[in-house]
């Protein structure tokens, strides 16, 4: 990856705004690679290629942060089927709902005018 | 005698001063400085020492990114040796670590290791600016709580530890800090109290949490040949380790193993001593689930086993196992990086200076830092000389 012309967040955050969300692999050896990374883990390679996941994963571990005067908020890790993780939540149930072992499916939040868009989940229908 | 992998001598060199600042709240427009610098003239005292003969300073905090440098202008020292390490709370058993290998290599012979914060005169959030992270910010964790929380509900998940366990330790730490004259809280606390405090990030209530206050200490180390010299009975390192895991809890790889699970091993090979042999434990207890990972981990219990450990008082005065006799960070101190002072605790009781709370016949100490979210771990054995 050329640092003078394009960033691994750079790009993930391109993915983003197009609805996606990406991913690396490393072609060397096949393994996903999160969050994105202009070398590999372990032996620093530049063959990584950008994939799109499918955006289908399980909740590894849960929590719910009271903010005082909000509602309260669920953060979650997120194993993704395609073999990496990342924090995220999970919207569209009550957030002390939120299960380890929940599947779970991507949407794109939109963001604001300070925040671009970034990937949130909802849970899978009728999914173990 | 015993080495570890980067050849440190077993007992090669002995803390000769250890104390707190002044602890709680201090005093308006008080600096960290003023603390970390009122911390090494207690701990001076102690061993009969001036600061004249301090040759080495390490040490991080932060309030102030440059740490060894502010506290040498104060003190107007012009160490031979320095090192800001910053790797969180666990910052000043790597620092006791460096100093132990600096001290030995001969390019330094009196080393400080200090500390200051006033995170609770300023507010956390200006002590202690978190980092922007793409990855995790947008979600809004309560960082860290929200970190060692998700470990947490893996472990309950995983091992069927349950919110009354967690909250076995904060009670635990609570009866001891009532022997102890120093501690910020003063009230006996149970555990239904824990489970209906007000929550902050499930599994946790504002009791699973450390205190937030002002504070700080210093060690003063020197090789044991010189310890002898000096005013106060030498506390030997028989045991250091370090170990790096991750930075953000994002890519912690299994949110119910920390990196303890190799540093303990490292120190406890050098030490040449197993966890039976230890007489009390010092573990950096930011969170409840912090001491029930740690025992784990160090090798006090099999790996999911913790929960269950601590309950019924195990831990707690009169229990099978003294572990945080100060009242740890959940019920004595914690100034924002609380590693420095998890070690002094361990250094008193095998000094056998501790009152209402000593252990009896102390005469190895392990003493856990934690650094980050469950990120870097380091520990440290002390020994008194019979563990010579």
């Amino acid at each position: 990856m050329d640092l003078m012309k394009q960033s691994p967040l750079g790009t993930w955050l391109e993915h983003c705004r197009k609805g996606e969300l990406a991913y690396q692999v490393c072609t060397d050896d096949n393994s996903a690679v999160f969050y994105p990374r202009a070398f590999a883990p372990k032996t620093g390679s530049e063959n990584l290629e950008w994939r799109v996941s499918k955006g289908l994963g399980t909740v590894y571990t849960t929590t719910v942060v009271y903010y005082k005067g909000e509602a309260p908020l669920n953060v979650a890790m997120i194993d993704l089927d395609e073999g990496f993780r990342m924090m995220s939540r999970v919207e569209g149930i009550d957030a002390m709902q939120v299960k380890i072992g929940m599947r779970v499916k991507v949407k794109m939040h939109p963001g604001d005018e300070k925040q671009p868009p970034y990937p949130v989940f909802t849970p899978v229908e009728g999914g173990k | 005698m015993s080495a570890d992998a980067k050849g440190l001598k077993r007992g090669g060199i002995a803390v000769v001063g250890a104390a707190e600042s002044d602890l709680g709240q201090v005093a308006p427009n008080t600096t960290p400085i003023d603390l970390m610098a009122q911390a090494t003239m207690r701990a001076l005292d102690e061993a009969g020492l001036r600061v004249s003969d301090i040759d080495a300073v390490l040490s991080s905090a932060t309030q102030a990114r440059y740490a060894p440098s502010a506290l040498c202008e104060y003190l107007r020292i012009k160490p031979k040796y320095f090192d800001g390490t910053m790797i969180g709370g666990s910052s000043f058993m790597s620092h006791l670590s460096h100093a132990h290998a600096a001290i030995q290599a001969g390019v330094c012979e009196v080393a400080l290791i200090c500390y200051g914060s006033t995170q609770r005169s300023v507010s956390r959030a200006l002590a202690s600016p978190r980092e922007y992270n793409p990855f995790e910010t947008p979600y809004r964790p309560f960082l860290p709580a929200s970190a060692y929380a998700m470990a947490a509900a893996r472990h309950m998940h995983q091992y069927g530890t349950t919110r009354e366990q967690l909250a076995e330790v904060a009670v635990a730490a609570r009866q001891w800090a009532l022997k102890n004259p120093k501690a910020w809280e003063k009230e006996p606390l149970t555990i239904e109290q824990v489970l209906n405090a007000r929550m902050v990030s499930y599994p946790f209530t504002v009791r699973d949490c450390c205190l937030v206050v002002d504070g700080g200490g210093a060690i003063i180390l020197t090789s044991a040949a010189r310890a002898k010299t000096l005013k106060k009975k030498p506390v030997y390192v028989l045991g250091v380790g370090e170990s790096l895991g991750h930075l953000t809890i994002s890519n912690m790889p299994d949110f119910t193993v920390t990196a303890a699970a190799q540093s303990g091993p490292q120190a406890f090979q050098m030490a040449g001593l197993k966890p039976s042999d230890v007489d009390m434990l010092s573990l950096y207890d930011a969170f409840t689930i912090n001491p029930i990972l740690f025992l784990e981990d160090l090798g006090f219990c099999p790996k999911g086993e913790g929960g269950r450990f601590v309950s019924g008082g195990a831990i707690a005065p009169g229990g099978r196992l003294p572990v945080n006799t100060s009242g740890g960070g959940l019920s004595y101190c914690h100034p924002g990086m609380y590693g420095l002072l998890v070690m002094i605790e361990a250094i008193r009781q095998v000094r056998g200076e501790c009152g209402e709370r000593q252990v009896k016949d102390c005469d190895i100490a392990l003493a856990h830092g934690n650094g980050g979210v469950l990120s870097t771990q380091c520990t440290v054995i002390f020994g008194s000389e019979n563990a010579l």
